[in-house]
């Protein structure tokens, strides 16, 4: 066997770029495993349960009644895409589970969306100040593609973890893998960490 | 066989609560296949076949083989003397039979980091690091009847579904119904040219196809022939599946034909790439 030429790459790498990530600009890739789901504002609710003291359910406007919230910086996909520079408003996802108050015997969360997926974290990525629930990108309202009217946005996880049409958060005592890990992604997924696959450091 | 289930969900008091909605229903909540860690490893390119003028073939031999399932990707990792290091993701087109080897069908993408340098500068003798199977959503396991609908690259996927099922035939394996519609932009573009075949409907969205077929983008008359064939196939033990697989601005139009011709959204695979609009 021989070695191909030698690869160099694009050069100028931001430093914002995790490992094996690349820079894709202006554009914003649209991806799901599933058919694009009609979620309207008018009817969209998300429901806190599980190990809560208090069973929470907000509507869209009651949300929007909480501390707005804008969130600036970089946004990972496990499928290597990074956006650079991006922003999101929303609340803060700390106002909401004060409303609901997460017991303490609560380790991980499964975060679900109306259209059946799925996705697991740990308490500790989704409170202090880690996460939101956001319906504007860039300034606009969040558009269905995107996961609009309201999606999770945990942006120091790879970007699946940021459930697109989010209908509620159910706090557990273990950890439950969610779609993509159960279809052989990483638990938790750091991007700093490559945690892409199931396995991986 | 039965494994067990995650402990249930309650609330505090420990009351029961309703179970989540779960897309791909309950049977997907066995652990997954693809569970163990994957390694990197040096594959050596044993051949680079062209399919069209920028798309090529690359067969590779794995000194780590583990049959895979068709839809399932590789990922490809290049590696730059400074450190720095690019990775993406190609689907097999090999048949999980091709013992040994998996075959990686790559676009070349003008713009692109790595395409352009596997299609430049990679030639059979190299070696390539790479690591997979990987993906356990976007699959046919040949059990239930499917419809695979594909457009232009995002057509590779579904190749290997059908090599399958045509070698399981083969071998007197029994394999359920698979009827592939596959939408190129013109006869020059399209991939396995003479492989389609049987279960096939070959769409051309800029020119007139030889079986008459006027030029034209995928229409609810190119899929609901082979739906119907595949609707016809199913049964309560094996629903159908159906697999969408190309470009963003494909998959949203191949997503509305299926719904128009009726084609059950709870059995849609989708899996998408690229810009998320057509380039201007």
């Amino acid at each position: 066997m021989s070695s191909p030429a030698p690869f160099v790459g694009r050069r100028g790498r931001d430093a914002r770029l995790p490992p094996g990530q690349y820079d894709v600009g202006s554009d914003y890739p649209v991806l799901t495993a599933e058919a694009t789901p009609n979620v309207s504002s008018k009817t969209w609710t998300f429901t806190v349960d599980g190990l809560v003291e208090r069973p929470t359910s907000l509507t869209a406007a009651e949300l929007r009644a909480l501390p707005r919230s804008t969130w600036e910086g970089d946004i990972h996909c496990v499928t290597t895409w990074s956006k650079l520079g991006t922003s999101f408003t929303g609340a803060s996802l700390d106002s909401v589970l004060d409303l609901a108050g997460v017991a303490p015997s609560a380790t991980h969360a499964l975060s679900w969306s109306s259209s059946g997926y799925t996705t697991n974290l740990p308490v500790e990525d989704l409170t202090g100040g880690r996460a939101w629930l956001v319906w504007e990108h860039e300034g606009r309202p969040l558009t269905t593609e995107h996961g609009g009217p309201v999606r999770m946005l945990v942006p120091h996880l790879y970007f699946w973890k940021s459930a697109k049409w989010v209908a509620g958060l159910r706090f557990l005592d273990h950890d439950e893998p969610g779609f993509w890990e159960r279809h052989g992604y990483h638990h938790r997924g750091d991007p700093w960490r490559e945690q892409r696959y199931a396995g991986d450091g | 066989m039965s494994l067990p289930g995650p402990p249930p969900h309650t609330d505090l008091c420990g009351a029961p609560l309703p179970p989540l909605p779960t897309l791909g229903g309950a049977a997907l909540r066995n652990p997954p296949e693809t569970g163990a860690a994957r390694r990197w490893m040096d594959a050596e390119v044993v051949e680079v076949r062209r399919e069209t003028a920028t798309t090529s073939t690359f067969r590779l031999a794995l000194p780590s083989w583990e049959a895979h399932v068709p839809g399932q990707h590789y990922v490809v990792r290049l590696s730059a003397a400074d450190g720095y290091r690019a990775e993406r993701s190609y689907s097999i087109a090999s048949p999980p039979e091709d013992v040994g080897h998996v075959e990686l069908t790559v676009e070349r993408l003008g713009d692109g980091e790595v395409s352009p340098y596997l299609h430049d500068e990679v030639r059979a003798g190299d070696t390539l690091t790479v690591r997979g199977p990987f993906g356990g959503w976007f699959v046919w396991r040949g059990t239930r009847p499917a419809l695979a609908v594909g457009g232009g690259s995002g057509v590779v996927p579904l190749m290997a579904m059908l090599r399958h099922a045509r070698a399981a035939r083969a071998a007197c394996r029994e394999v359920a119904e698979i009827q592939a519609v596959v939408s190129f932009r013109d006869e020059a573009h399209v991939l396995y040219a003479g492989e389609w075949g049987e279960g096939s409907t070959v769409v051309l969205s800029r020119q007139s196809s030889p079986v008459g077929r006027p030029a034209g983008r995928i229409a609810v008359a190119d899929v609901e022939g082979p739906l119907a064939r595949v609707l016809r196939a199913a049964t309560c033990e094996r629903p159908p599946e159906v697999f969408v697989c190309g470009s963003t601005p494909f998959a949203a139009a191949a997503e509305a034909v299926l719904a128009r011709a009726g084609s059950p959204t709870e059995a849609l695979h989708v899996e998408r790439f690229g810009p998320s609009a057509p380039p201007t």
